[in-house]
């Protein structure tokens, strides 16, 4: 059985996470050996999503951690508990 | 995908969580610090503003400490934690949903199929790209202009790193519909960026200091 490059696409996510069976995995490797274009939209997405996975793509604020212990500091000291500070959710 | 996990391997989570509920509260600090990235990223990709982003993440961390005493061991923590974030972000949109065009309820599954972005040749993205602004802003809008219901599946499996069953367990969803939406969500991101990419792509003797 030999695959159309269209059905190819359809296994791209399954064939990255390895989650292929064993017989489509071969079939859609042997069409990525004599394939230029599934190839290079195989590595494109591959590529694209170690890119997105960067703990750069997302950085966070400045200031952003003492802010967030800051608050916390506020809860595990009991603040909230209090009877002079109204608790809202 | 590459796994870089921050936390080192002697931490014991169980135990600080025991210590934490048995009155060590400010143990807590110490138990959340691997996961500050993730959860406000979790947070950004969908509140699209670093403030409300960060709002959202400080209240999930708050929600995690008040509800540890719920957290069972059977998920990670830190899967249990990007969950608090999911709904916590998801809480929000529905309330200014009215005021925002898109949409949390669509369809689950939408008919039609996505066709990647057809290229010839592929030259590879060194991660040293990302120094730049304008391709981390590309690849934040790219993400950000996927419908929420790619968008999620994607951020937790592809950034976040969980695995198809986690993902499918934070969403409430089965392992299926996991599949086909990480598959759209992956080729919607191929097509929208592969093409921009290429043109960023720059010489490669760009990337070495001898010029």
């Amino acid at each position: 059985m030999v695959l159309e490059c269209k059905h190819v696409w359809d296994y791209i996510s399954e064939f990255l996470d390895d989650s292929l069976p064993p017989g489509t995995k071969e079939l859609v490797q042997r069409h990525l050996e004599n394939c230029e274009i599934c190839s290079a939209i195989l590595d494109s997405t591959r590529n694209i999503l170690v890119l997105t996975a960067d703990d750069r793509v997302f950085e966070l604020p400045a200031g952003y951690s003492e802010r967030l212990h800051a608050r916390l500091a506020r809860e595990l000291h009991g603040e909230h508990n209090r009877p002079d500070k109204p608790t809202r959710d | 995908m590459s796994s870089a996990d921050a936390k080192p391997p002697e931490r014991d989570e169980a135990q600080m969580i025991a210590a934490i509920l048995a009155g060590d509260r400010e143990l807590y600090h110490r138990l959340i610090q691997p996961y500050e990235l993730s959860v406000y990223r979790m947070a950004l990709s969908f509140m699209k503003d670093e403030t409300e982003a960060e709002d959202v993440a400080q209240e999930a961390f708050l929600k995690a400490f008040r509800d540890l005493a719920n957290f069972r061991g059977e998920a990670r923590f830190s899967t249990w934690l990007i969950s608090i974030a999911l709904n916590e972000a998801r809480r929000r949109l529905r309330r200014q949903s009215t005021v925002r065009m898109e949409s949390l309820d669509e369809p689950p599954e939408e008919g039609g199929k996505v066709s990647p972005a057809l290229l010839s040749d592929w030259r590879e993205i060194p991660s040293e790209a990302l120094e730049r602004r304008e391709v981390r802003a590309l690849l934040q809008q790219a993400i950000g202009q996927l419908s929420p219901i790619y968008r999620e599946v994607l951020v937790l499996r592809d950034i976040e790193e969980l695995s198809v069953a986690e993902t499918a367990g934070a969403l409430a969803i089965s392992v299926s519909s996991v599949k086909v939406r990480l598959h759209r969500a992956r080729i919607m991101l191929q097509k929208e960026l592969a093409p921009k990419l290429k043109l960023v792509n720059p010489k490669k003797r760009r990337w070495f200091s001898w010029y």
